[in-house]
């Protein structure tokens, strides 16, 4: 996976914990978005036939390849289905989000 | 000139596997975010992206949650153009080698607010791409007509009514006002079309000077469309002929799609929800409006 | 250490220290009476004796843009403005303060339409005290050069990395020529070493700058700001000291005192009226008067300490502002008040507000201001803001 992973980010205790003015490491993610979905995509490998049209096309980057196959990084998929809707071959539904 | 025909090509298979613009807050099916995402990967490591305000700005910096994998800075909104300036001369007088500078701006933001300095950037033909990403209105401050807001759209400063069928102005014609300047390549694209718009970037990329490629990015909360349609919609607003794909190099316009029907523009219109309430008068209208527009540019643009 | 002295203008003055500051990019547009010193950079670039790019913008705001596009990736920058100019950047001073860009900027001081006027007062700088950039005053061309060159220092140290912009005033220092010594390029080079900074971007290092904070973290970012202004005062005494010792001028830090050992009445002022205020005050004590001049170099951070110090030797203060903040007083004075409302002691006051559009402050009349505060400490006067002078008959 190539994509940033969340960090985890200790909150300041001292001022000086804080940078300099606006400026911090490029690609620091502490939060993730998952809590966002409420429908995830499910993909069936046997259907997919690696075009990677979905990996284009996902707004968030969440979906990679993953030794010849899709994967898709579940903590920050939004749950859009523009990957579900884009798929040639339909290997893709967006199922209802489990709580 | 660059020899376009030496550019390496970047496909969906070849290009890198990092991601640049993630674990943003834009709204789920951000078309957007899409454009972004696919430039900065064409674009590589070696890029310092700045942003005004704007959609992508607004969700890639909340501190501590830094979006943007690479160099990139939030500018002053009617300064973007003229801050991706100073980074690509300020980089160049430090000795920097190698890298690129993109400015990714939305329409309003380069349209209007950022319009004189980015004309002031191409003036001074600094290394700079400079993308704007269209979704036709201010979207994040909620949705606000900007002058890339196409005739009868419904806004929150363009309500429709009795009086008033929403926005009573047509789309300004950005990417020819920035060919007048003589830039050294300009190109409109839309994220439903996206190997063409990869190509853009790309070539963009190995311009040397100013570039300028004005996408066209669907918003499903300011447009009233479904998530997952993003990418479609933005499609269909070339297919019924509305948004075209061109470029501009070497002093010489060029069409680069030209069908020989239109899907239906009522169609596309009736998709969304700021389209709705539209009369078909004003369809007609924009319909009109559209036909000027591809005789003009078959005319003038085709290649001979 | 040798005499190299040229006479040139205060534009000239300014443009010449630049030059020996060897910034890397200069972003300016045009405005009266800054345009001598942007003319001479782009001769100085021309010519290659300054190794710098320099941008032409289409705009102030597109200057400021620039020079903090080019700040964050570690470059060291220059621009210059002026009155309506310098307005026109308001946006960018606050934003480039607030991203601890070390932009270094000269300001010829102008006045502000309405109604139009290309001459001096010092309104477009105080206006923007708010900003979040340290402001400097100067005096004469010699004066601006110097400061040129110590603003670099001030404003890229690690513990300030805060903009500095050294306002001179419109004509009367930019466009008047006067004989100034020109430090030697070398031991410039010494006393200013390179711009290195960690709070930039770079492929080493990649970094988000400019985000946006949440109320949960905003404050502290701006606690962090104003702390930084703080630290500039040391910073900026041990830099002048610094300057004194390896070129033999030094300009007394936060402000400077005339005559003021044993003066019972001070004005306090900015800029090149104290030169006049100079000049009267040798005249009068040659009448015995015990008269003084506070010179207040900087505006911010502001000579707290200093004003105190010396309202708790003297019996009156009168504050002369090339300013008006309309509907209340000069904004020098309110600044001098505020410091002096924290003295346990009564020092009576007077504002003069004077000077503005380019009028001229006479001996005669300082001389004026000085006898109407030995007035105010020998009979009951009332402290008031005095339009100094009106050619007219007024309402009052």
């Amino acid at each position: 996976m190539n994509q940033p992973k969340k960090q985890e980010f200790k909150t300041p205790k001292h001022i000086d914990d804080y940078p300099t003015g606006p400026q911090y490491t490029a690609g620091f993610l502490p939060e993730t978005n998952a809590g966002w979905r409420t429908v995830r995509p499910l993909v069936d490998h046997e259907a997919c036939v690696f075009c990677l049209r979905c990996y284009m096309l996902c707004p968030d980057g969440t979906i990679f390849k993953d030794n010849g196959k899709i994967n898709i990084d579940m903590d920050y998929c939004k749950g859009c289905g523009v990957c579900a809707f884009e798929c040639p071959k339909d290997a893709i539904t967006m199922i209802k989000e489990e709580l | 000139m660059n020899n376009m025909l030496a550019i390496p090509k970047v496909n969906v298979k070849n290009m890198t596997d990092k991601e640049f613009f993630y674990g943003h807050k834009a709204c789920a099916g951000c078309g957007g975010s899409i454009a972004v995402r696919l430039a900065l990967k064409v674009l590589g490591e070696r890029t310092f992206a700045a942003l005004p305000a704007g959609c992508m700005s607004a969700v890639g910096f909340i501190y501590p949650q830094m979006a943007f994998n690479i160099n990139a800075l939030i500018t002053t909104f009617p300064g973007a153009a003229s801050m991706g300036s100073g980074i690509a001369v300020g980089a160049k007088a430090i000795g920097l080698k190698d890298f690129k500078t993109v400015v990714i701006a939305g329409d309003g933001g380069t349209a209007d607010i950022g319009f004189q300095a980015l004309s002031g950037m191409i003036d001074r033909n600094d290394d700079v791409l400079y993308i704007c990403y269209d979704n036709e209105a201010y979207m994040n401050t909620g949705i606000q007509k900007s002058g890339l807001t196409p005739y009868g759209t419904k806004t929150t400063t363009t309500p429709t009514g009795k009086n008033l069928p929403g926005s009573v102005t047509h789309k300004k014609n950005l990417f020819e006002i920035i060919a007048a300047h003589d830039i050294a390549y300009a190109a409109t694209a839309s994220i439903g079309y996206p190997q063409d718009f990869i190509n853009k970037v790309n070539k963009a990329k190995h311009t040397k000077g100013t570039s300028f490629i004005h996408v066209y990015a669907s918003c499903p909360t300011g447009w009233g469309t479904p998530t997952e349609t993003s990418v479609d919609i933005a499609k269909e607003a070339v297919d019924c002929g509305l948004i075209f794909l061109a470029e501009y190099e070497n002093g010489e316009y060029k069409l680069n799609r030209n069908p020989k029907n239109f899907k239906s523009v009522n169609d596309y219109l009736a998709k969304q929800g700021r389209f709705k309430h539209m009369s078909d008068r004003d369809i007609e209208i924009v319909s009109s409006n559209r036909d000027k527009k591809w005789e003009r540019m078959r005319k003038h643009w085709l290649q001979k | 250490m040798k005499n190299n002295k040229i006479f040139i203008s205060g534009d000239e003055a300014v443009a010449v220290g630049v030059k020996l500051s060897r910034p890397h990019v200069i972003a300016a547009y045009p405005i009266t009476p800054q345009t001598i010193t942007v003319e001479r950079l782009s001769d100085m670039v021309e010519a290659k004796e300054l190794d710098a790019e320099y941008m032409h913008v289409e705009s102030e705001h597109s200057a400021i843009s620039a020079t903090m596009g080019a700040s964050a990736v570690g470059a060291r920058t220059f621009t210059a403005s002026s009155s309506q100019g310098l307005l026109y950047m308001t946006e960018g001073l606050h934003y480039c303060s607030g991203g601890r860009y070390p932009v270094v900027m000269m300001n010829a001081n102008r006045s502000v339409a309405l109604p139009w006027s290309i001459y001096g007062d010092q309104r477009d700088s105080l206006s923007l005290l708010d900003s979040g950039w340290i402001q400097v005053y100067v005096e004469d061309a010699q004066e601006a050069l110097d400061m040129i060159i110590q603003a670099y220092k001030i404003a890229e140290h690690k513990d300030v990395l805060t903009p500095m912009m050294v306002n001179l005033d419109g004509f009367i220092l930019t466009h008047t020529y006067e004989l100034v010594d020109i430090p030697n390029q070398d031991e410039v080079d010494q006393f200013l070493p390179a711009f290195i900074t960690p709070n930039k971007m770079s492929f080493e290092d990649p970094k988000n700058l400019g985000f946006s904070s949440k109320p949960d973290d905003n404050t502290e970012f701006k606690y962090q700001q104003n702390e930084a202004m703080f630290n500039a005062i040391p910073v900026l005494q041990d830099v002048d000291k610094e300057f004194g010792s390896k070129f033999g001028r030094t300009y007394h830090g936060m402000v400077e005192e005339y005559k003021c050992e044993d003066a019972e009445v001070v004005l306090v002022a900015l800029g090149s009226v104290c030169g006049t205020v100079r000049v009267v005050i040798d005249n009068m004590r040659k009448a015995g008067k015990k008269v003084g001049l506070l010179k207040i170099r900087y505006m911010r951070p502001f000579p707290e300490a200093e004003v105190k110090a010396l309202g708790k030797r003297v019996k009156a203060m009168g504050v002369i502002d090339k300013d008006i903040s309309f509907g209340y007083e000069g904004t020098v004075y309110t600044n001098v008040n505020s410091a002096l409302s924290k003295i346990d002691k009564h020092v009576f006051k007077q504002n003069f507000v004077g000077g503005l559009g380019g009028r001229d402050i006479t001996k005669n009349e300082i001389e004026a201001m000085f006898n109407k505060l030995f007035l105010g400490i020998s009979s009951e006067q009332e402290e008031k803001v005095e339009f100094f002078s009106l050619n007219v008959e007024t309402n009052e």
